[in-house]
């Protein structure tokens, strides 16, 4: 059996077209205000990659992924907005130094699950550390009672339903409806001008490409491929000795960890947070981000959440009273006609062009001539 | 800022921008009665527009923001219509300093990351030169940071829970305290009303204005108390379990701040319990439901209830008449129109007056220029803008008719002054 | 909280909130029955659920403008032809949507989640091109509102009544027609084993087209029915639908009583709990039991033994 190598030829071509996109050809082509909106879209292109290896790779559909988005963005939030409230710049409470939505719901102290978060080194941790044992909690119930397929997507939905209840309700500890919003400096450095939007965008590039890294080596390991095994026959893998619950336990635990990592980086870009993130219809959203890029494909993924957040944008602008009609259009036509995305697409039309060059460019080859691209 | 620098040229420009605010003052009560034509030649583009905004030598666009999808469309349809009828009558008088206002719709989408963006996006891309928009308050606190960092300007219609004063904004529905105090008075010493059961939607318009309530209830107003306090998700839509703890509690005073989808379950669902308003045994007092909800919820359902808020669409004057029948003309027949409606509609001619009194379109003129600003013809009578950019106006309490219109009952006799940051309610 | 009140008092505040459990209830069979029968019955996530309830409460609203200005005489009994014609739109739209869409995707329920939702995104904005964006106001008849004074202190609402009459009814219709007819006889088979029962003679593609019609058209009752007690706009369908879901799962897909069984577990839960906290823990103390209950018992309350 051919060793799997950690990058195929084209696989390595993928990422570095990709990375020449987000690096060279956006900050190329785009102003400032536009690439600040497609640093927002590269956020939910994290949730995106970690639901293809959930998904696309272990056949677990969550609709909870919101949830741990928020978690990130809510912990994020949580350590600026301390950074913002200080006492000279809240002076007109009642209570200078604790953030203004706790003034208006009369409490007098930071709560104490609070404050930790004046640190980041702690903030940081817990960005990862909440919803990875989040999800831990949620999969080990789950997993070890084999609750999969449609009762695992809406238990998940449920989840995001109750999150955002409660978030909305305890407005006092958590901004309520309105979220937290004002966050200005991270560590004295101001996030709002254009050019810490520029800045954050790069950083935002790299934490994905890094997570995308970290994606392509568990698909690539035994576990990627005990994953795809276990999704097609759950049964025989089992019988063959393997935990399945922990594997699925696993890779729920990684796409909590990344949507996490996408919500911190959605915070510190849009410069708010909010309980709209968190609900049900965000996380359908970021399904279908997932869906549309393919969900078998880390790389689709990332474009299919910025294709269909740039066509969100564009249809809100131009059509503003009919871009519902247009995205519910291209659901369905994603999940009918092309299940596995853009990245299926790609490998059904494009590729076979390529492969058909390639191969005029190195020698006359006689199977050249029966290109299935026709 | 190079074509301050190339155009000395015009002589008015450094001198008589001072001049030209005093003349903008006396200028501007006549502009606002006989429709005076200022000529765009008079006020070049280059000394009214020092900050690269959209003005042409004839056009000056703006923005408008609101949700036209998703679950606020319902309310904030309204405030579009006013906005745009506004415009269109601000143009017809001959525009702005010559010019006419064309405008730039954006969709919120009831998403607020999405108002975030949109905001961004007609500040920095199309740089509008004010925008009139937002609804609920988590759409107003997510596109602030974006104003104020852009130092755009922000109308904002709705009545809403005070507690914020922005260089970058300004307020022209009410805050907390001008909706709520005059009328927990009205109804404490016309009903004798004692006992009050304070409900609300669970965020935070209804949660800090239950707490004004709460504070002149037991410190303001003698032998009075809140006998229940009660919250419900935005969107839940049964309201039993809580008719029957008011029943338990026997309150004088229903005080409902319920919104959305909500209020039409709570109002038929109040009515099917047996609780008939119009015997006002308990009497309800909202602040959350205008004419607008009451086609929803239907008249008959929400008969006899007390609203207290600054507009009713019945309001005896000649500038509501017309205002009313200039809406019904544009918009059809069946419209009704409601209190936040009326306040979107003061955002453009607003706008209008502190252009004309700056002599300029540049935001921190205009910001200057705007404390004082009065509008006369403004539908609900008369309002003015107060040094905290929040208006003064009239608080009256209306009286739900079967036909979904209210019959005003009740007129605080002075303008009642803004005070977004009130002592001794917090 | 209730010192100061007579027994008699206390007696009839809970006669009436039992009462209130009971239409929570009625509301909760009437939304989750139409469910229970597409996702139970054919594995299908249905997230356009709320958006076939509102094409029933458009319908009501259609029919009772219709009798107001042709025959007012008979505005009194438009809601039952409303309700019978709700029925049937919300049918024919499903078997439409079952036919175009969903009979391509048995073999992938996760998928069928994704297209309906879209599905219900356009529903939304084709109700408010249609309708506008504002709420539409549906006149009940006078005979359907006000309550029935019972004792002094207890009253009970009418729409009450009507709501808890048409869930036992169509509850009742709905067992009759899957355990007492042949074609709720097909249905169960084609669940139980799609192969056999396709290979015994049974029609498979039109028992699913008339199941998923059915699930529609009882979605579509619940809408028109809705319309007394909460709100009809464009997007008032999203407010049940999590509800709706977790009824059903929480009872045990592919088990009708198991779904009433779960409706009425969770509307008495919610009801007492809603009296003694405020309303929003309520609701979010609700939901977590309901997940709880769920981790430790996946399969629901009853559920039915299936050999895979």
């Amino acid at each position: 059996m051919k060793k799997q190598r950690l990058f195929e030829l084209d696989e390595a071509m993928g990422f570095v077209i990709l990375a020449a996109v987000i690096f060279l050809l956006f900050p190329a082509i785009l102003d400032d205000f536009r690439l600040n909106l497609f640093g927002k879209y590269l956020t939910y292109a994290f949730v995106a990659v970690g639901l293809v290896l959930c998904w696309g790779a272990g056949g677990i559909l969550s609709l909870g992924q919101g949830v741990f988005f928020g978690l990130g963005g809510y912990c994020m939030a949580m350590f600026l907005k301390l950074e913002a409230s200080t006492p000279e710049n809240t002076a007109i409470q009642s209570t200078p130094g604790i953030p203004d939505f706790m003034d208006w719901n009369q409490l007098t102290e930071l709560p104490i699950w609070w404050q930790p978060f004046h640190s980041l080194a702690f903030t940081l941790a817990a960005i990862i550390v909440v919803p990875v044992a989040f999800s831990y909690i949620i999969g080990l119930a789950m997993f070890r009672r084999r609750v999969g397929g449609v009762y695992f997507a809406i238990i998940t939905q449920a989840i995001a339903a109750i999150a955002t209840i409660l978030v909305i309700g305890q407005q006092g500890y958590t901004g309520g409806v309105n979220g937290i919003t004002d966050l200005r400096t991270l560590l004295g450095w101001d996030i709002r001008p254009d050019d810490a939007k520029v800045t954050l965008y790069f950083v935002n590039g790299a934490l994905l490409f890094v997570c995308l890294f970290v994606a392509q080596v568990i698909r690539k390991s035994k576990l990627g491929r005990i994953l795809i095994a276990m999704r097609e026959k759950e049964d025989r893998v089992r019988f063959s000795g393997y935990d399945v619950a922990s594997f699925k336990i696993f890779v729920f635990c990684v796409g909590a960890a990344f949507a996490s990592i996408g919500g911190a980086m959605f915070t510190l870009q849009v410069g708010f947070m909010s309980p709209t993130l968190v609900g049900i219809v965000p996380s359908i959203e970021m399904v279908i981000f997932c869906a549309v890029g393919g969900r078998m494909s880390i790389l689709g993924a990332v474009y299919g959440a910025l294709l269909v957040n740039w066509a969100k944008t564009t249809f809100s602008e131009s059509f503003p009273e009919l871009w519902l009609l247009g995205l519910g259009g291209l659901f369905i036509a994603v999940v009918m006609a092309f299940p596995n995305g853009l990245a299926g697409i790609f490998d059904d039309y494009i590729k076979p062009r390529l492969a058909f060059l390639k191969r005029n460019r190195t020698a006359a080859d006689p199977a050249a001539q029966h290109s299935p691209a026709e | 800022m190079s074509e301050d620098k190339k155009v000395p040229a015009h002589p008015q420009m450094t001198g008589p921008s001072r001049r030209a605010i005093l003349a903008g003052g006396a200028a501007l009560a006549a502009s606002l009665f006989t429709p005076k034509f200022l000529r765009a030649e008079d006020f070049p583009t280059s000394a009214i527009n020092t900050t690269g905004l959209a003005v042409t030598d004839d056009t000056v666009t703006i923005g408008i923001l609101h949700s036209i999808t998703g679950t606020m469309a319902i309310s904030e349809t309204g405030s579009v219509q006013a906005e745009k009828l506004a415009i269109e009558q601000i143009n017809a008088q001959g525009g702005i300093l010559g010019r006419k206002i064309e405008y730039i719709q954006e969709d919120g989408a009831s998403d607020w990351p999405t108002f975030a963006e949109k905001a961004r996006k007609l500040l920095v891309n199309d740089k509008v030169a004010s925008v009139m928009g937002c609804w609920t308050s988590a759409s107003r606190k997510a596109v602030l940071p974006v104003f104020e960092q852009n130092n755009g300007f922000l109308y904002y219609p709705t009545f809403y829970e005070g507690l914020e004063e922005s260089p970058n904004v300004i307020y022209t529905g009410q805050e907390a305290t001008q909706q709520i105090i005059a009328g927990l008075d009205w109804v404490n010493k016309t009903k004798g009303a004692k006992t009050f059961y304070l409900l609300g939607s669970d965020y935070i318009w209804p949660r800090t204005s239950n707490k004004i309530a709460r504070k002149h209830i037991e410190n303001f107003m003698e032998g009075c108390q809140v006998v229940g306090e009660e919250y419900y998700p935005l969107g839940h839509t049964q309201f039993n379990s809580v008719i029957n703890k008011i029943r338990l509690k026997k309150p004088d005073v229903i005080y409902a701040i319920v919104v959305g989808g909500s209020n039409v379950a709570f109002y038929k669902q109040l009515k099917a319990a047996g609780i008939d308003m119009t015997k006002e045994k308990p009497l309800l007092l909202t602040i959350s439901v205008t004419e607008d909800e009451i086609r929803g919820i239907g008249g008959e359902n929400i008969e006899g209830a007390y609203a207290c808020m600054k507009y009713f669409q019945s309001l005896d004057n000649e500038n509501n008449k017309e205002f009313v029948a200039a809406f019904k003309e544009m918009w059809g027949d069946d419209m009704v129109i409601g209190d936040v409606t009326q306040a979107a509609y003061l955002g453009p001619w607003l706008w209008k007056a502190a252009v004309e009194k700056a002599g300029s379109f540049d935001v921190d003129k205009v910001r200057e220029a705007s404390p004082g600003i009065e509008f006369t013809k403004a539908p609900e009578g008369y309002v003015r803008i107060h040094e905290n950019h929040h208006l003064w106006s009239k608080t009256r309490v209306g009286l739900a008719q079967a036909d979904g219109q209210y019959k005003v009952v009740f007129e605080t006799e002075d303008l009642v002054e803004p005070d977004p940051f009130p002592e001794g309610y917090q | 909280m209730f010192s100061g009140y007579s027994m008699s008092e206390l007696g009839a505040i809970f006669a009436m909130q039992g009462f209130a459990g009971l239409i929570l209830f009625s509301v909760f069979v009437l939304m989750a029955l139409g469910l229970a029968i597409i996702f139970g019955q054919m594995g299908v996530i249905n997230m356009a659920h709320g958006e076939f309830m509102i094409l029933g409460a458009y319908v009501t609203y259609l029919v009772s403008n219709f009798f107001a200005e042709h025959l007012p005489g008979l505005f009194g009994i438009y809601f039952f032809i409303a309700m019978i014609l709700a029925f049937f739109a919300s049918g024919l739209l499903g078997m439409a949507v079952e036919w175009a869409m969903i009979r391509h995707l048995y073999k992938r329920p996760l998928d069928t989640l994704l297209a309906t939702w879209g599905l219900s995104l356009i529903l939304q904005q084709v109700y408010r091109s249609l309708f506008g964006a504002r709420e539409v106001g549906v006149t009940i008849p006078d005979w359907m509102m006000g309550s029935l004074p019972v004792t002094d202190m207890i009253e009970v609402p009418i729409n009450g009544i009507f709501v808890m009459v048409l869930a036992v009814s169509i509850s009742l219709a709905v067992y009759f027609m899957m355990f007492r007819s042949t074609w709720g006889k097909q249905v169960r088979a084609v669940t139980q084993n799609r192969v056999m029962a396709g290979a015994v003679g049974i029609d498979t593609e039109w028992t699913d087209r008339l199941t998923f019609g059915i699930g529609c058209g009882v979605a579509g009752v619940a809408g028109a029915a809705f319309t007394m007690i909460g709100s009809t706009g464009p997007t008032a369908g999203q407010l049940y639908i999590v509800d709706t879901f977790l009824v059903v799962v929480f009872g045990g897909a592919a088990s009708l009583l198991g779904t009433i069984a779960s409706a009425f577990s969770i509307s008495q839960a919610q009801s007492i709990m809603e009296f003694f906290l405020s309303g929003s823990m309520a609701k979010v103390l609700t939901l977590l039991t309901v997940v709880g209950i769920l981790m430790v018992r996946p399969q629901g309350l009853f559920a039915l033994k299936l050999r895979k």
